[in-house]
């Protein structure tokens, strides 16, 4: 269950394995929710994924003007709001709006060790990546033995 | 050979097996809406550099494709997942009026938007009624 993939595809493979077993487990009941949890298809998907070092939270939230994004930490717990303006053209006849449009709001739990102090944000190609690294004392350590 | 026998040899060569969780294909949310001048079509496809996009388009159809690349540091796992797929593929087909030499793309933030004009001969022209 805990492997270490390093590729990118390897460690979606592994998003994919953890919502299969979640499904496998739990079947038509879902898996227990988070009392934070919102509804799948919420804006924006994300990704969270761990290593020894850091959390990282990938937000899947294209074309947003990063200056208008609120992130915070309040001890393990992650909150990002924002407002997505979706310019639409009113002399036009749409076909399809299946694109959010309007204010959002997420709050994640994030594993205990995090430290809120050390978080950093970045916006690339409409994903917002977060990276709290976690506290010394969480880490794993080799124990030697005498 | 029995059934079961078949079914494995079928997966072993490949051709018939299922399609594995990595080639889970994701579908990106789209705006469609038309003016008078073309068809434009704006696509969430966050996640997907210029050079990971792949937009076909012939006198029938129109295919977005995309690649997510984000380069993420080792030793990672995954706690939580949304998004299971690593790929968007979208497909429409489109009428003759619609003048696909002419197709411009656009690919900022993850947002692609893709503006495909009508035939000039095509365009609605006002007509002017003329009184005497």
């Amino acid at each position: 269950m805990f492997g270490y993939p390093t590729s990118f595809d390897t460690l979606f493979d592994e998003f994919a394995r953890i919502n299969r077993e979640l499904d496998d487990a739990f079947g038509a009941w879902g898996a227990p929710a988070s009392i934070r949890a919102t509804a799948r298809g919420s804006f924006p998907p994300v990704n969270i994924a761990a290593s020894d070092d850091a959390v990282h939270v990938y937000a899947f939230a294209p074309g947003l003007d990063p200056s208008t994004l609120d992130i915070s930490m309040q001890r393990n717990l992650l909150t990002m709001s924002g407002e997505r303006a979706i310019e639409r053209q009113g002399d036009a006849d749409y076909y399809l709006r299946e694109r959010f449009g309007g204010g959002f709001r997420r709050v994640m739990t994030l594993p205990e060790d995090v430290d809120p102090d050390r978080v950093e944000a970045a916006y690339r190609d409409g994903v917002l990546h977060v990276q709290v690294q976690r506290s010394e004392q969480g880490k794993p350590r080799q124990i030697r033995v005498q | 050979m029995n059934e079961q026998t078949e079914m494995t040899t079928r997966q072993e060569d490949g051709a018939l097996r299922a399609p594995t969780e990595r080639e889970l294909i994701l579908r990106p949310a789209v705006d469609i809406f038309e003016d008078a001048n073309a068809i434009v079509v704006e696509a969430d496809m966050p996640g997907v550099a210029k050079d990971r996009l792949d937009i076909q388009v012939d006198r029938n159809s129109l295919t977005l494709e995309g690649e997510v690349a984000i380069t993420m540091p080792e030793g990672m796992r995954a706690l939580y997942a949304d998004v299971r797929g690593t790929r968007y593929r979208r497909n429409f087909s489109l009428s003759s009026e619609l003048d696909t030499e002419q197709v411009e793309a656009n690919l900022k933030d993850g947002l692609l938007r893709v503006r495909i004009p009508k035939r000039a001969e095509l365009q609605p022209r006002k007509i002017e009624v003329k009184t005497d």
